[in-house]
């Protein structure tokens, strides 16, 4: 009786609709409290693989098993097909960026944190590497190193001193035969970086310590100042991760000219709630107009005419260009900020590629992300709490 | 040297990186003992005979002229200036000799010309007033000068009911101060102007006709309640005297009137009573209309009130009524430092040790400057000035 009244109730819930049912005898087991006046539409979400991933990746607790992932990838594949036919478009070049695409316009989200937006990725992305069971039936491990607790670490420094070692006889034998040169080629190690602790741990699976992390770093300097590093170049690069030079991700406008043949460049700049645009003139006065007004009388204070003049004064362009700015919104410094942003970003295509690196690493191009703090609930301000009373 | 300063001068516009050689020559051009002099000063130290050679420079004020001619006049950062440096120096401007070509040239029969200066805040309308005035005084005109007329529409802490117009407030300490500089200012014309008029200042004392001025000023510094009216007496007395035609015989002198800060005349006032001020009714009747002389009169934004910042164009200040009461007058703009004029004020701090900063020397710092003040003659003392 009571299992074919869930049927009901659950047959009730599909349809999408949820009525009154003050039977007593639902409420102990059910989980969904049907005992509301009020009627509740409960929007029939198709339990995918998508929503499943989210709530499972949530609970760190739960081993997952092999078999467990492999059907998730399965049902990701089929899902990815199903998708693409919805969309219209080919399953066979159904890329990751379409995926994310098309996520975001079936499920549109106004939430302001990214990562909790609705997503579907490889389950390799979501679920967190795990170590396979790593004994037998019998109880006895698989790795010799099992029992220090880090195998994989201790495993990887062997490794790494077995090939010191190695390169070291290397060099004896040939120092015997007399066949040492200094010359050798050597590992080019600029534009690149050590892998960091969290990237080690994440390749290894497996926690270690500062400690241990900083005897692998030693270990792999000492392999690598080894004349005849070079043999083991690929193993070093494994651990090794390039770095980008960031100024070559600059998209710089060219240069443009007006119908009186003077050149003019124009930038825009944002700092807190305050927007501004630039025309950078190649006059050859030193005129500066701000919304009109003359930037002397716009800007009372000095603290944001020397904003205004960093850019010009950090090129050495004081004295050579016309400036036409307008600026809304905010308050003087983010308007005196916004400016700065603006002309730099305007005086990118006037000037040549080490002036563009030096700008950066000064922090001309760089947008300020410090915006007000949001107001909390139980907070006076966003971090000024009422006052404290003892009793 | 006229030919060598201005040909160098031209050179420095044209080729600012040359700057830094003439700045040292201008530096090692005057040691301590010898008589050279630097490119910034003039010759010339009469403001009669000032021309445009001397444009740019400064010329030096001997201390008993400005203790004459200026005991209320100079502005305040002026001030301060003229005492750390221990010396007085104004420099040549368009502005200014415009101003005293004019008055060179006026003709003193008709009406007086007047003659208003305009221009955004801080770039030497003040100054201006008072390097024409230094050339009144040397020509021995008399000299009404009113530092500030802000000053007499606002913040005023006694006022007490006039006994001359009960319908009219009084600004006795005030008055009395002005009376003291004036007297200070005009010292020999004091014997000399005798009045037209009795005065009754209270129902015992009174100032018979013929008295000289000196008497009256008396009055007004003894007797301080009615010291606003002794000055209405003054001004009015002054006005008569200074439009008789010459061939009486005792009142051949030229008036000048200077009033700085002219927009308060017709401006609105924070005194509560509606009641116009004695003294500004009577300066009104002054500027309005006398013979033989000139009324010289600046604007002023930063001492007015209810006035927005931005405002300096003559209608803007005066508003209706002040423009047409002063219409029609003769309108000299203002302007801020030009290069040439920008480059003596430099090389004048720099002579003077003001500028400490070793980066001040330099090319760059001399741009930084130009920018951050925008040649603004107030502005870059403001920069330059002490912590």
């Amino acid at each position: 009786m009571a299992a074919y009244s869930e049927k009901v109730a659950r047959s009730f819930l599909r349809s999408g609709a949820v009525f009154a049912l003050v039977n007593s005898t639902f409420s102990s087991r059910n989980v969904f409290q049907l005992k509301r006046t009020v009627p509740l539409l409960v929007r029939h979400i198709q339990t995918s693989s998508v929503v499943r991933k989210r709530s499972l990746a949530a609970t760190s607790q739960e081993k997952f098993t092999e078999e467990y992932i492999r059907k998730q990838i399965e049902e990701f594949n089929i899902g990815k097909r199903h998708l693409a036919n919805m969309m219209g478009e080919d399953p066979e070049t159904f890329s990751q960026e379409d995926i994310d695409r098309s996520i975001a316009y079936l499920f549109p989200s106004g939430l302001f944190e990214k990562k909790a937006r609705p997503v579907m990725k490889h389950p390799d992305e979501i679920f967190p590497k795990q170590k396979a069971v790593q004994w037998g039936e019998d109880g006895r491990p698989f790795h010799f190193l099992f029992y220090t607790g880090k195998q994989s670490y201790y495993m990887l420094m062997h490794n790494i001193y077995g090939k010191v070692l190695k390169l070291e006889k290397y060099e004896d034998r040939m120092r015997n035969k007399g066949l040492f040169s200094q010359d050798t080629k050597t590992i080019s190690v600029i534009g690149s970086r050590w892998l960091l602790k969290e990237e080690l741990e994440e390749m290894l699976v497996e926690v270690m310590s500062d400690h241990d992390y900083s005897h692998f770093l030693q270990l792999m300097e000492r392999l690598l100042a080894l004349p005849y590093s070079h043999v083991e170049e690929e193993f070093i690069q494994s651990f090794r991760k390039q770095l980008e030079v960031q100024s070559s991700k600059q998209v710089v406008p060219p240069l443009q000219f007006d119908e009186k043949g003077i050149a003019f460049s124009t930038g825009e700049g944002r700092r807190k709630m305050a927007t501004a645009s630039v025309v950078v003139r190649d006059v050859g006065s030193g005129k500066v107009t701000v919304n009109g007004i003359d930037y002397l009388q716009y800007f009372v204070i000095l603290q944001d005419r020397e904003q205004l003049m960093f850019p010009l004064q950090f090129l050495d362009q004081l004295g050579k260009h016309d400036l036409e700015c307008h600026v809304t919104g905010g308050g003087r410094s983010a308007q005196a900020g916004a400016l700065r942003l603006a002309i730099s970003r305007a005086l990118l295509s006037c000037v040549s590629e080490s002036e563009r690196e030096a700008m950066r690493q000064a922090g001309l191009l760089t947008p300020d992300p410090r915006v007000k703090e949001r107001k909390k609930p139980g907070l006076a301000k966003a971090r000024k709490r009422y006052t404290w009373k003892k009793r | 040297t006229y030919f060598l300063v201005t040909f160098s001068l031209k050179i420095m516009n044209i080729q600012v990186s040359q700057t830094r050689s003439l700045g040292t020559a201008a530096v090692e051009a005057e040691p301590p003992a010898s008589g050279t002099r630097a490119i910034f000063r003039t010759v010339q130290q009469d403001p009669a005979h000032h021309s445009e050679q001397d444009l740019g420079q400064y010329y030096t004020l001997p201390p008993d002229h400005v203790c004459s001619v200026f005991p209320h006049g100079l502005p305040r950062h002026f001030q301060l200036q003229m005492k750390t440096f221990n010396e007085t120096c104004v420099m040549v401007r368009e502005p200014a000799l415009e101003l005293i070509s004019h008055l060179k040239k006026a003709d003193y029969s008709k009406p007086a010309l007047r003659y208003l200066l305009y221009g955004v805040t801080g770039t030497g309308k003040t100054m201006t007033l008072c390097h024409a005035l230094h050339y009144c005084s040397t020509q021995g005109w008399v000299v009404v000068h009113i530092p500030d007329a802000h000053l007499w529409v606002k913040n005023c802490k006694e006022l007490i009911p006039s006994s001359y117009n009960s319908s009219r407030l009084d600004q006795p300490i005030l008055a009395s101060q002005w009376l003291k500089n004036f007297g200070i200012t005009n010292k020999h014309f004091l014997s000399k102007i005798k009045t037209t008029k009795t005065y009754m200042w209270t129902k015992r004392e009174s100032t018979e006709e013929g008295q000289p001025l000196g008497e009256l000023l008396e009055k007004g510094l003894t007797r301080i309640k009615s010291s606003s009216d002794v000055m209405g007496a003054l001004l009015r007395e002054l006005r008569l005297q200074c439009s008789k035609p010459q061939d009486e015989g005792s009142g051949a002198f030229r008036l000048v009137v200077a009033v700085d800060g002219v927009n308060a005349l017709w401006g609105r006032t924070t005194l509560r009573r509606e009641n116009k001020n004695k003294v500004p009714h009577s300066l009104l009747a002054l500027i309005l209309a006398f013979c033989g002389g000139a009324i010289i009169t600046s604007l002023s934004q930063s001492g007015s009130l209810f006035t927005p910042r931005l405002a300096y164009l003559p209608h803007e200040l005066l508003g209706k009524e002040g423009f047409d009461s002063l219409d029609p007058f003769i309108p000299v703009p203002v302007p801020g430092y030009s290069e040439k004029e920008f480059e003596s004020c430099y090389q004048y701090y720099i002579d003077r040790k003001w500028l400490q900063h070793s980066q001040s020397h330099t090319e760059e710092g001399k741009k930084e400057l130009i920018f951050l003040s925008n040649r603004n003659p107030a502005v870059f003392e403001k920069l330059c000035a002490a912590l």
